[in-house]
């Protein structure tokens, strides 16, 4: 039986399944070594040798290091984990969110309050154009 | 026999562990979404639970994806939260109940619930954070807990029907519990809300709204819900509603609405609160009387 994926009709997202989650395991696991304040001391210290200490590909370290947190998705990473890079950083989740989708984080915080992204135009890719 | 008091539904987006810890609540931005607690406080002073069943979705802090359950139910004597890499503080430690954690075991599986049991078990922001602001001022939590993980990582999730069975089997097996307990019921996640992708920041206030009606009075509308719909109108993280849902099938008395708070926005989310009464059906008052 075809696995049921219907929900990739659903516009600018990215679900976590085992496509995704096969691709990203290593990386994702990096994500969660910054759990640890010693790791992430380590990974602040010299952050292209700690990305070498794990198997990921060069696409998802370049991807971590440039802070494109829509190609580590695409790479396979899950925004839970990912999350933890931008902790890191001292990002918070609004500013970790609002940079995945092209706007600045005044206008991203600003439509926040103004009550989020509206459904309107974000139903299906069908509908988007 | 055990008694269900009720249910209490809320958001646990973890920026409310920084708010509390730097004293926020009065804050412009963070009143409107304290200000829905002190109604819980009252109707929890009043119902008196003993122990909290907690319906939450754990992120990473215990399950990663080398061992991930679908459904796991703590059976510890003690959790303990961890360093989630957030830097919001810890909170202290809560007391399990074993004794109610493996009769819930036990029940489960024979009614064919193939649930993960777990004697160790860390809690993460999805469970530290309600109990913080459901019970709010430090010292003993006034309430053993019994958490019960739900997967709402890595697809296939758990569907929205098996969720709530899922929950009427958690309340079927309190209620036959041996034990002159009273017990709450937590589910915590939600509402509305996408954190990833061109899509982040998300938001669907009348989809939230009709769940926050349905969860009272037709909550079989949610559990026919697909993952496509779900996904579609309550954002890729949105899917924790379904915690809300299963707290929502534990409740098996007639259910009344006690309270309800909602504001947007709280980070990324649209943040929500609610407290269900529980009252136990006509006949099965007769019987304990």
């Amino acid at each position: 039986m075809a696995l049921d994926k219907s929900y990739k009709d659903v516009p600018g997202t990215t679900i976590f399944d085992a496509e995704q989650s096969r691709k990203g395991y290593h990386l994702n696991q990096f994500c969660m070594s910054l759990m640890k304040s010693e790791n992430r001391a380590r990974f602040k210290a010299g952050e292209r040798a700690y990305l070498d200490e794990w198997p990921m590909t060069e696409d998802q370290k370049q991807a971590v290091l440039a802070r494109d947190l829509n190609r580590c998705i695409g790479l396979g990473g899950n925004i839970y984990f990912l999350a933890k890079i931008g902790a890191t950083d001292g990002k918070s989740f609004q500013q970790m969110a609002g940079s995945m989708t092209g706007m600045t984080e005044e206008e991203y915080r600003d439509m926040m309050i103004r009550g989020g992204r509206s459904i309107e135009g974000n139903r299906s890719i069908g509908e988007k154009k | 026999m055990a008694t269900i008091t009720g249910a209490i539904m809320s958001s646990h987006v973890p920026s409310i562990g920084g708010a509390i810890a730097k004293g926020l609540q009065q804050d412009p931005y963070w009143k409107p979404f304290f200000d829905g607690f002190p109604p819980a406080h009252a109707w929890l002073a009043k119902a008196k639970p003993d122990v909290a069943v907690v319906f939450y979705n754990d992120h990473g802090l215990n399950f990663f994806l080398d061992k991930l359950p679908t459904f796991a139910v703590g059976a510890a004597p003690e959790y303990r939260n961890a360093d989630e890499g957030w830097g919001i503080p810890t909170v202290r430690p809560f007391n399990g109940d074993p004794a109610l954690s493996w009769h819930l075991i036990d029940s489960l599986v024979a009614d064919e619930f193939d649930i993960t049991m777990c004697q160790e078990m860390l809690v993460d922001h999805a469970l530290t954070l309600p109990m913080a602001l459901l019970w709010p001022g430090g010292g003993e939590w006034p309430v053993r807990i019994v958490p019960i993980a739900m997967n709402h990582v890595q697809y296939p999730l758990p569907s929205p029907r098996r969720s709530y069975h899922l929950g009427q089997a958690v309340g079927r097996a309190i209620e036959a519990w041996d034990e002159d307990a009273r017990v709450v019921v937590l589910g915590t996640g939600g509402l509305s809300h996408q954190l990833d992708g061109p899509r982040a920041g998300f938001i669907n206030k009348a989809f939230d709204l009709m769940c926050m009606d349905a969860i009272v009075d037709d909550p079989g509308r949610l559990a026919r819900l697909s993952m496509l719909e779900l996904v579609r109108e309550a954002g890729a993280q949105g899917t924790e509603l379904m915690t809300w849902v299963a707290a929502r099938g534990a409740l098996t008395g007639s259910v009344s609405k006690i309270h309800s708070n909602y504001h947007i926005p709280i980070s990324n989310t649209a943040a929500a609160l609610m407290v269900l009464e529980n009252r136990a059906p006509p006949a099965a008052r007769v019987l304990a009387a």
